[in-house]
């Protein structure tokens, strides 16, 4: 029986309310008194040189208050870096300065040369377009292995080549290069995991303010995690003590990575609204976010998996080329190193793995973390080059999986992480039940009788999340703690506000976070709220990505509540008259074990805020607690995941007629929006494998600008999902025991429908080994032309 | 945007006359105008708007031909055009349901964008483009990509469609935009058959004249079976190659001829 | 500038306007109803649904100038008079149809146009009429689930609930 409240219940959630009645409040819905607009004059070249700017004529336009470039942020930091990478030489990776607007060099299409604040957004075009630039072109680096040869033009001059870092990382060479020597078979698969853009559906915008009478700066801004930006930008960019920088992200439109970064039209805003003493607001269009949003994805990989003659795999090797763009983002260097090479064991039992990847600077838009950062790249390949081997070998591909699967935990990979629960043998279990695996045959015989191909794809996945053990992150390179906070409020009259450093934008926090609380205390959920977004309202916070937010702040926040509680039962037991050890809290009511003496949970509040019969002489009164957390490890979702697909031979249009995810994310909060969750990632993941693909000419020019032409998957591009979460395996170092779901249907949806259309055409006779995503009607119709 | 004033006439005397001011520029129902206008690609000083006058909307049948007033949008088309289903059918899936709500077909075809839909059934129904000052037959009316027989400020008033004994409309949506990567219209009428393809070729909308030939002596799939267009010629982008684009009019046109029954 | 009348969820508006000011300028900027949402520039995302005259049209691809003597309804004027949610919106809350909620006004508005003409459309027929609205949260199931419900259809037996 489902319950109807607390831990495991589906509430409806509360934010819709606004959502629904068109009442939500957007940063762009935020208008400040007196405010100016701001355009930016964005570089229409990929590589060059500026030689001249002349704002002279555009500073005479009707409604300029002022005209920024380059040189106003000489003496400023530029936007940094927050992960440390260091090669497998033992040195730094290679660390170029990234400016606010351009200094010297445009260095890819969309690279901000100059700022127009103006009365309105209008006039602030207009000038833009009275600006005069000089530009001279330079070769543009686009291709990653181009990019690395010897004479290619650098991006950046001061750095001897485009090589960001070479890293290397998992078992001895020695041990690699036996299981390889020694393999009875390997299979080899060079693939492409397509560039993509997050394309949250509300742009990005940034207003600053200033207040000059106590020095203040706000900057109100579409962002994953404002306590992070209020760090690097005060900190690195613009240097502003923390104290008189507030940074606020009200409802947030959609993150998916690509609000996680600073960006440069944040700090610009923040710091050109205390040179001119006015409000500065900057609204990205559509267009200008396909050019200025860190992209995701962007890998090129080799990939080589031996097994022996029982078909046990016994080496894994990987050689991964990474597209950085043109600057290094918030977080980009750790995406296709810690996000990436740390989960290329999968959830098998492979004993010698290595990852080879290098990390290339080209004049591209920087690329960054997009939902599963890291991890969609490693669990593509791998689920890829599991299915080429079992179709080279002859072998069933789930059993070939089931066979080499992990089924001890804890485990450690020879990867660095350990995982430590894990039931890979249910979840797939568990699918083959969902997708009537014994129905299948007859569905390919009715689509061929259409004249169509049907294929099923499968695969498995495991992520890591919860990100991070802030000590082990350290070591790593990470130049930030991964912990997060929450502070628990109780008022005097028993009501409720939890501050969180996790921001929901999407995620549900307001509700799920609640029913959390509201099953420590045995109150009533509606007297419970969530505050988050808004660094002057909440402690702290690292914010919420990498499926981390109940994982991490969710355990702050019962931390929190059980200092709440600690507290709240010395206050019973002091108005009970009873020992603090015998005092029981259920449903509300604290009472005295055994007896029938209880007081109820306003009672208590409303003596620690009017303590007139209060134990003050050893406690204080009120009561508010805050807690930080750090994770003793990542969390590892894991499952299995099916596709069905039919495929016109004639044109090559692939439509998916089934999709099944089993997973596992242990213990479930609000199952209704954890399977929400699964469907926006599994639509992500589909829309990667079918549709997505973001593409710069050989000069350096987005080809994919808008949704003329970056394929967004939409409504009739995908079916009813069947998802299930009942193979629950708790995580065992949260108090919570929950692993995060907020991922996983992005990591682990793309492979299988890759394999689905692989099978599909070799139904057909078409022997097609590989197609690069997205398998668009075009690039399957060339694959069946051999 | 650039600045610009805006007009909204009720009768065509007065857009015509407002449409002789320098630099105007009329609106149909702006679904592509509007957006490029967003783009600054265009610098018009005054927008004429031609929804509010009446005499440009509306659809008849009558004598065999089926006229659609220029600013008919193709919702209206879908809705109202029974008499000629291939017709209803194509305006029912051009864009999405907002913006068949304000795109007319006048607007389409003065835009006469590469891929868009109703220049296939323009050209594959022998149709005539009226306007405020003559027709145009649309063979001659087609002048290669976003060009027509129009001057300026001219205005569409009416589009005649004689209405075919049999007809069908099969377009292969580009993934991302949904206009044409290719759309085959073809059109059997007592004198023949008539096949007009859009999305395809560099020069614009075209007519199939060799899949023509064969359809008139024998309208059925297999007629077509085998025929096929050389690569060259044919737009070549992200979305699809030459070659695929031609290979897709073979398959089209066949669909097309099955679907028309 | 340019003079329009227009009636905006039951009061009539009447503004001087630049002749080239959006419907999503005139609502968000000249009357503060921030609840119709822009989020492309190609008239492709669907988040600025309103309904003019009664049809669905995108607020972002029409001039203000264009509304003239209509009839505006947007994502504010949606609910029941009591402010209750109305039948659509109280089906997207109960079957979770959002996320973010940054598309939600324009499909709430694309759905309410679906019904109307549609009172018990199919799965596909949703799927198709929503060609014109982008969702990056939800994957689109309980945004069709949603609508199926809300025209009174039992959505028990689809996969996953």
């Amino acid at each position: 029986m489902p319950k109807d409240h607390g831990i495991g219940a589906a509430p409806k959630r509360r934010e819709d309310v606004r959502f629904l009645t068109g009442t939500g409040q957007y940063t762009d819905d935020i208008n400040v008194y007196g405010q100016t607009y701001c355009h930016f004059l964005r570089s229409d070249v990929a590589h060059g040189k500026i030689t001249s700017i002349d704002t002279s004529e555009a500073e005479k336009m009707p409604g300029v208050v002022r005209i920024f470039t380059g040189k106003d942020f000489e003496g400023l930091g530029g936007l940094p870096c927050g992960w440390q990478v260091t090669d497998k030489h033992g040195a730094p990776m290679k660390e170029p300065g990234h400016p606010v607007l351009a200094q010297g060099k445009v260095r890819h299409v969309g690279d901000p040369i100059a700022a127009v604040v103006a009365d309105s957004l209008e006039e602030a075009r207009d000038a833009a377009e009275a600006i005069m630039v000089e530009i001279e072109d330079l070769p543009a680096v686009v291709d990653m292995k181009a990019a690395l040869e010897s004479g290619a033009a650098k991006v950046h001059d001061d750095l001897d080549d485009n090589l960001c870092y070479d890293w290397q990382f998992g078992s001895e060479q020695e041990a690699v290069d036996k299981a390889f020597a020694e393999a009875a078979h390997v299979s080899t698969l060079e693939l492409v995991n397509n560039r993509l853009v997050a394309n949250p559906m509300e742009p990005r915008v940034a207003v600053g303010e200033y207040n000059r009478a106590n020095d203040e700066s706000t900057l109100y801004t579409t962002s994953q995690n404002p306590h992070v930006i209020r760090l690097l930008m005060g900190a690195f960019v613009l240097n502003i003590p923390e104290h008189k920088l507030r940074v606020v992200a009200p409802d947030v439109g959609g993150g998916f990575g690509t609000k996680i970064f600073h960006y440069a039209e944040e700090a610009f805003v923040t710091w050109a609204s205390r040179q001119i003493n006015r409000p500065v607001k900057w609204t990205s269009t559509r267009s200008e976010a396909f050019m200025s949003d860190a992209h995701g994805r962007d890998h090129v990989t080799k990939i080589e998996l031996a097994l022996d003659k029982d078909n046990n795999f016994t080496g894994l090797r990987t050689d991964t080329y990474a597209n950085m763009g043109a600057y290094l983002s918030t977080f980009s260097s750790s995406v296709p190193t810690w996000l990436h090479g740390t989960l290329m064991a999968g959830n098998y039992k492979t004993p010698a793995v290595q990852v080879n990847v290098k990390a290339v600077f080209t004049n591209t838009v920087p690329v960054d973390a997009y939902r599963g950062a890291g991890r969609p790249e490693a669990t593509f390949q791998l689920e890829r080059v599991v299915d080429k081997a079992a179709r080279e070998l002859g072998v069933d591909p789930i059993a070939l999986r089931r066979q080499n699967f992990i089924t001890e935990f804890p485990y450690a990979t020879p990867v660095a992480v350990e995982y430590d629960t894990g039931d890979y043998v249910a979840t797939m279990d568990k699918l083959e039940e969902m997708i009537d695996r014994a129905g299948f045959e007859a569905r390919r015989k009715e689509s061929e009788s259409r004249g169509k191909l049907r294929g099923l794809g499968i695969n498995c996945y495991i992520e890591a999340c919860g990100i991070a053990p802030s000590n082990l992150v350290g070591q790593l390179g990470a130049r930030a703690g991964l912990y997060d906070a929450a502070t628990v409020r109780v008022n005097a009259t028993g009501s409720i506000s939890v501050m969180v450093g996790a921001h929901s934008h999407g995620q549900g926090h307001e509700t799920a976070f609640p029913q959390v609380v509201a099953e420590m205390l045995g109150i009533d959920e509606s007297m419970i709220d969530i505050v988050h977004g808004d660094s002057s309202k909440i402690p702290f916070g690292m914010g919420t990505y990498g499926s981390r937010s109940l994982a991490v702040c969710g355990s702050a926040m019962v931390r929190a509540t059980e200092k709440i509680i600690n507290k709240a039962k010395k206050i019973a037991a002091h108005l009970l008259e009873a020992s603090e050890g015998d005092i029981e809290l259920k449903d509300g009511q604290f009472t005295v074990a055994g007896t029938d003496k209880s007081v109820a949970w306003g009672d208590v509040t409303l003596a620690a805020y009017v303590p007139h019969n209060y134990p003050l002489e050893e406690i204080e009164p009120g009561l508010e607690e805050t807690a930080f957390y750090d994770p003793a490890n990542f969390t590892y979702p894991a499952g299995a995941y099916a596709c069905e697909v039919e495929v016109d031979p004639e044109t090559g249009k692939v439509t998916i007629e089934r999709f099944a995810a089993a997973d596992d994310f242990g213990n479930v909060v609000n199952p209704m929006i954890v399977e929400g969750q699964v469907h926006g990632g599994l639509a992500q993941g589909i829309g990667q494998a079918m549709l997505e693909n973001c593409v710069y000419d050989e000069s350096g020019q987005l080809l994919t600008a808008s949704y003329m032409d970056y394929a967004m998957p939409r409504a009739d591009d995908v079916p009813f999902y069947a998802v299930d979460h009942s193979c629950a395996t708790p995580c065992t170092h949260n108090p919570l025991g929950v692993k995060g779901c907020g991922e996983a249907g992005a990591i682990g949806s793309p492979p299988s429908v890759v394999n689905a259309v692989i099978d599909a055409l070799h139904s057909g006779g078409h022997k097609v080994e590989h197609i690069d995503m997205p398998v668009s009607p075009h690039r399957v119709w060339q694959a069946m032309q051999g | 945007m650039y600045s610009f004033d805006f007009e909204r006439p009720t009768t065509l005397d007065d857009a015509v006359k407002a449409l002789g001011q320098d630099e105007a520029q009329a609106l149909g129902g702006g679904q592509t105008l509007i957006p490029s206008l967003k783009q600054r690609l265009a610098m018009p000083s005054k927008l004429v708007s031609l929804a509010a006058i009446e005499e440009l909307k509306g659809v008849t049948a009558e004598g065999g031909v089926l006229t659609v007033g220029g600013g008919t949008t193709h919702g209206t088309v879908a809705a109202e055009a029974s008499a000629y289903p291939a017709l209803a059918a194509l305006a029912s899936n051009i864009g999405d349901p907002a913006v068949r709500n304000r795109g007319t077909v006048g607007g389409s075809l003065a835009n006469n964008d590469p891929a868009a839909c109703y220049p296939a059934a323009a050209l594959a129904s022998g149709a005539t483009i009226v306007t405020n000052t003559r027709e145009i037959a649309a063979d001659d009316y087609f002048q290669g990509m976003f060009t027509t027989a129009l001057d300026e400020g001219e205005i569409i008033t009416a589009v005649k469609f004689p209405i075919p004994e049999k007809a069908a409309y099969i377009k292969f949506e580009q993934p991302a935009s949904r206009f044409a990567l290719v759309g085959v219209f073809v059109a059997k009428y007592s004198d023949g058959v008539k096949v007009a393809v859009t999305g395809a070729s560099e020069e614009g909308v075209f007519r199939w004249t060799e899949a023509e030939e064969k359809l008139s002596a024998d309208f059925s799939a297999g007629a077509v079976e085998g025929l096929s267009l050389p690569a060259e010629g044919m737009m070549s982008d992200l979305h699809g190659s030459g070659a695929y684009r031609a290979h897709l009019i073979g398959v089209l046109t066949k669909r097309a001829v099955a679907a028309a029954g | 500038m340019t003079k329009v009348t227009m009636t905006v969820n039951g009061k009539t508006v009447a503004k001087e306007v630049r002749g080239n000011m959006l419907m999503t300028e005139f609502l968000r900027d000249e009357l503060h109803l921030t609840g119709t949402h822009v989020g492309c520039d190609t008239s492709q995302c669907g988040a600025c649904v309103i309904h003019v005259n009664g049809q669905d049209v995108k607020a972002c691809t029409m001039f203000a100038g264009e509304a003239e003597g209509a009839e505006v309804a947007t994502i504010e004027g949606m609910a029941n008079a009591d402010g209750s949610l109305n039948t659509i919106q109280q089906a997207f809350q109960d079957y979770h149809g959002l996320q973010c909620g940054f598309c939600t006004p324009g499909m709430v508005m694309t759905a309410a146009a679906l019904l109307r003409d549609n009172p018990k459309p199919s799965e596909t027929e949703i799927r198709d009429y929503l060609e014109g609205n982008i969702c990056r949260c939800t994957g689109y199931h309980n945004i069709v689930k949603a609508i199926m419900a809300a025209s009174g259809q039992d959505v028990s037996a689809i996969a996953a609930e």
